[in-house]
């Protein structure tokens, strides 16, 4: 495939979808299918947008203006999924007043299919995140966090496999080292396991045992640390894996412009966003797929 | 031989066609920007209102009076808005401390960046006090021999910033912001004597490089947040009355 002529399509695709609104397919062939992830990272209560006052943030974010976006998209495209890579909790009075009640109020009426753990959704104790499970009506997709001995055994899942459209999409996450982060206090008993080797776990699951699609991680682990460029992050775990498709990152508060596509262990792209912090940016990654097995040499073509 | 081939051809076969289902052609990736051209969804903004009105009811009840407007880059060494939140430390927290173990706290230290806006003239509502201290870090004592509140001091010389301590301590730097004189109460401090020093958890785990919590001979988590420690000292004082004083002081030569 010319990658150049498929731009061109794309943006002659972007421009009628433009004028005729939404429920335009991008491919209209009856076999090839599209599948939009969405995604947030680090909102930390940010529910209400940003004042007039707040310098380069001014007048942005709003949980209720990405309920239209992520509404309209749906539209557009019904085979969209919506995850958040952790850091929900914590950074405005809403968290201080009602615990996190009302962001995960809002995740659900929004539609989140899942959302990975962050060290500050640790704030309120485990018991502070364990006591609002019951108004999250996603799950918590967290594979490195050993919850055993905690009351969140058997609340968070390893990996969870969606089926969108015929597709298998399998997603899995991973978490921040919480020592020297998080008071032990908070996290208590939960055992933290080393992110690479639980994601070569993962994949071995995802994708030889399941054979899913495509593979997401959702990661709370950091997008790179440029003063600590050994400490595992989520371009680390791009290189040192395989059969990962899409990082979804968070942590490190990183607006990136547009994603990054690293080379795993195989050569093979991946994918690794993450939209800054406080949801002033939704996350949009569409996969288009084709039935049967890569014949070509080179891959997707990959747009950002 | 024969059947062993065969059944690895199979089991190839099996695992290129579990594999075979779908393959990506394309990937689109980019962001959205979250701005107010999006019109803003109506269930999802009235659903939010019961929540925000009560929080912002409360959050602007008037607590106390700022008869002017105190910043932390209002001094050197020592500011009004400094002494204020290291004093009101102190107080809320001595009796606690001294409650539970018996023992008085020596003397509080702050950070200069903890210190994250003004307190603006006029009347102080709960708000102010969520704007001064966003974050979540609670007050922790700590024992530290004479030897690490000398490494204490060093550092405040060197940081050469107004980091608030407690009016309890004196410390007088010369203008080449060497240490000339450092007192507790009025007392030279004893290199082998055990003091207590109050501070948050975040700089008692190393924040702003206070090392020198490390060596410590103990640690007393009081669970009680810096933010609610202002919120209850503002609630008991009508009208603010720190200043900025000689606490921390570079002398000319």
């Amino acid at each position: 495939m010319n990658r150049r002529r498929f731009i061109q399509q794309t943006t002659a695709t972007a421009a009628l979808a433009g004028i005729s609104g939404f429920g335009l397919q991008a491919f209209s062939s009856s076999t090839a299918k599209k599948i939009t992830i969405l995604h947030t990272n680090d909102v930390h209560s940010h529910i209400d947008p940003f004042g007039p006052n707040d310098g380069r943030n001014a007048n942005k974010g709003g949980v209720a203006r990405r309920a239209t976006l992520v509404e309209q998209i749906r539209k557009e495209n019904p085979n969209t999924l919506l995850f958040d890579a952790g850091d929900i909790f914590q950074g405005t009075p809403y968290f201080n007043y009602y615990g996190g009640e009302l962001e995960f109020k809002l995740m659900s009426m929004l539609k989140y299919d899942g959302a990975t753990i962050g060290n500050h959704d640790f704030d309120n104790g485990i018991d502070g995140l364990y006591g609002q499970l019951p108004h999250a009506k996603f799950d918590f997709i967290s594979a490195n966090y050993d919850f055993s001995n905690t009351v969140l055994d058997t609340h968070v899942r390893p990996y969870k496999i969606f089926f969108v459209d015929g597709i298998k999409i399998g997603v899995f996450g991973l978490g921040i080292k919480l020592e020297g982060l998080v008071d032990k206090k908070l996290y208590k008993e939960t055992v933290y396991l080393d992110p690479i080797e639980t994601a070569q776990e993962m994949t071995t699951i995802l994708k030889t045992d399941k054979s899913c699609d495509l593979v997401i991680c959702l990661s709370h682990l950091g997008y790179h640390y440029k003063n600590a460029p050994n400490r595992v992050s989520d371009l680390i775990l791009a290189k040192a894996t395989k059969h990962i498709d899409l990082i979804i990152g968070g942590h490190t508060h990183t607006f990136l412009p547009k994603p990054t596509i690293e080379k795993n262990s195989e050569n093979n792209n991946v994918m690794v966003n993450q939209v800054g912090a406080y949801g002033l940016y939704l996350g949009r990654i569409d996969f288009y797929f084709s039935p049967g097995r890569d014949v070509s040499s080179e891959g997707a073509t990959i747009l950002v | 031989m024969a059947l062993k081939q065969l059944s690895l051809i199979l089991l190839a076969g099996l695992i290129l066609s579990c594999n075979n289902g779908h393959h990506v052609t394309k990937i689109e990736g980019k962001r959205i920007e979250v701005n107010p051209e999006i019109p803003a969804d109506s269930t999802i903004e009235a659903f939010i209102k019961p929540y925000h009105d009560h929080l912002n009811k409360d959050l602007d009840s008037i607590i106390s009076y700022a008869p002017m407007t105190y910043a932390k880059t209002d001094g050197e060494l020592n500011t009004a808005i400094g002494n204020l939140m290291a004093d009101a430390v102190y107080s809320q927290c001595n009796p606690i401390f001294k409650k539970r173990t018996g023992k008085d706290i020596d003397f509080v230290l702050l950070n200069y960046g903890g210190i994250r806006s003004v307190i603006p003239q006029g009347n102080i509502t709960t708000r102010t006090a969520y704007e001064i201290m966003p974050f979540e870090n609670a007050v922790v004592v700590t024992e530290l021999k004479g030897a690490q509140v000398q490494d204490l001091l060093r550092y405040l010389s060197i940081a050469k910033r107004a980091h608030p301590i407690s009016q309890q301590l004196q410390l007088t730097l010369n203008e080449r912001y060497e240490v000339i004189s450092a007192t507790l109460n009025g007392n030279a401090i004893v290199l082998d004597k055990s003091y207590f020093v109050a501070t948050n958890d975040y700089l008692f785990n190393g924040g702003d490089k206070m090392s020198f919590f490390q060596q410590n001979e103990g640690v007393y988590p009081l669970n009680y947040k810096v933010r609610n420690v202002l919120i209850d000292y503002f609630k008991k004082t009508d009208t603010l009355t720190s200043k900025k004083d000689n606490r921390f002081i570079r002398v000319a030569p």
